[in-house]
């Protein structure tokens, strides 16, 4: 009984070492997402030049990657050139620009290359909150009936692309 | 019985110390409604909701753009006519229970709140446990002639 008394109180703390020590290891920016098995919220956007734009119903039909990405954004250019390898390999990429000028978005596309199918503006940041996003860059997967079925926060890195994205849009490109 | 009280006594003291009140909101101007009760309910939500960008600081605090717009959201809501729930709510539904800086009493989150009533019933239950075993034997009762000896000593 002694012996039990004696341990017991090592053992606790134990665990709650173990405990935080895993939390530790959490990042805290990293919210899960609200979106997970649900649709898109509703949005229209107009595109950052003349035409285009999109809304949230061109989410049906393919598996797709819709990207919030913003020009003065400073992880962007590191996620660049893993969207160009996105949609080089046939996936469908959708780029919001969150609070930016449309002419900022322009001029930084201009620079670094068009990875993306279609690129809206939400200059206000309005479709942003609904989306729930806290920062740039922020990914939204989506399957082919505009379901999010992942969300990705901070830079899509090649390892995050080949070994969690890409299998996961491929098995969604499978499913019915 | 003493130590009991004690251990008590300085497992409730951190909780009689109240913060002091928060500093003046970063609310600006043009972002105030006009209706002064209104204002008055949107500042007391902001107080409870987290910055998601700056994540210590309530949207009432921060200065961030994010927590701006989330200010905006919040006034636009109430204009509405939305209650203080609804309003809550609204916030929650985008960015989930994390945005509350009171974590709601949950099944998820009956650890936290529950948690530390646990470990005081516990810890408790052990004190008292242990100060039983401390006690002395029972005595066997004084016999005929220890006691005769006694009344000799008086």
């Amino acid at each position: 009984m002694n012996r039990i008394l004696f341990i017991a109180p090592i053992i606790a703390f134990m665990a709650l070492v173990a405990i935080f020590g895993i939390g530790l290891t959490k990042d805290p920016k990293e919210l899960p997402s609200q979106l997970i098995d649900r649709p898109l919220p509703a949005f229209a956007l107009p595109a950052i030049e003349a035409g285009g734009g999109f809304a949230n119903t061109a989410f049906t039909g393919e598996p797709a990657l819709l990207n919030i990405f913003a020009s003065w954004c400073a992880a962007c250019p590191q996620e660049h050139p893993v969207l160009t390898r996105i949609s080089a390999e046939g996936f469908a990429v959708y780029g919001i620009a969150w609070k930016d000028k449309p002419q900022d978005s322009r001029d930084w596309i201009a620079r670094f290359g068009n990875p993306y199918k279609l690129i809206a503006a939400d200059e206000s940041g309005r479709t942003a909150i609904d989306l729930g996003v806290t920062g740039v860059p922020e990914s939204f997967i989506t399957d082919k009936h505009g379901r999010v079925r992942f969300k990705q926060i901070g830079p899509i890195s090649p390892e995050v692309w080949e070994g969690t994205i890409k299998p996961l849009m491929l098995k969604l490109r499978a499913e019915a | 019985m003493k130590l009991l009280w004690l251990a008590l006594l300085l497992i409730a003291a951190p909780a009689s110390f109240v913060l002091p009140a928060a500093p003046a909101g970063a609310v600006q101007p043009d972002e105030m409604l006009k209706d002064p009760a209104l204002e008055a309910r949107a500042r007391n939500i902001s107080k409870d909701l987290r910055c998601v960008v700056c994540q210590n600081q309530s949207i009432d605090d921060s200065d961030a753009p994010l927590a701006r717009d989330l200010r905006i959201v919040v006034r636009e809501q109430l204009t509405l006519g939305k209650s203080d729930a609804a309003t809550m709510d609204y916030i929650v539904a985008r960015y989930g229970h994390f945005v509350l800086l009171k974590p709601p009493l949950e099944p998820a989150t009956w650890v936290l709140w529950l948690g530390p009533f646990a470990v005081l019933g516990l810890g408790g239950a052990g004190l008292l446990a242990w100060r039983r075993r401390q006690r002395p034997a029972d005595v066997a009762p004084l016999t005929a002639a220890e006691a005769a000896e006694i009344e000799t000593l008086g």
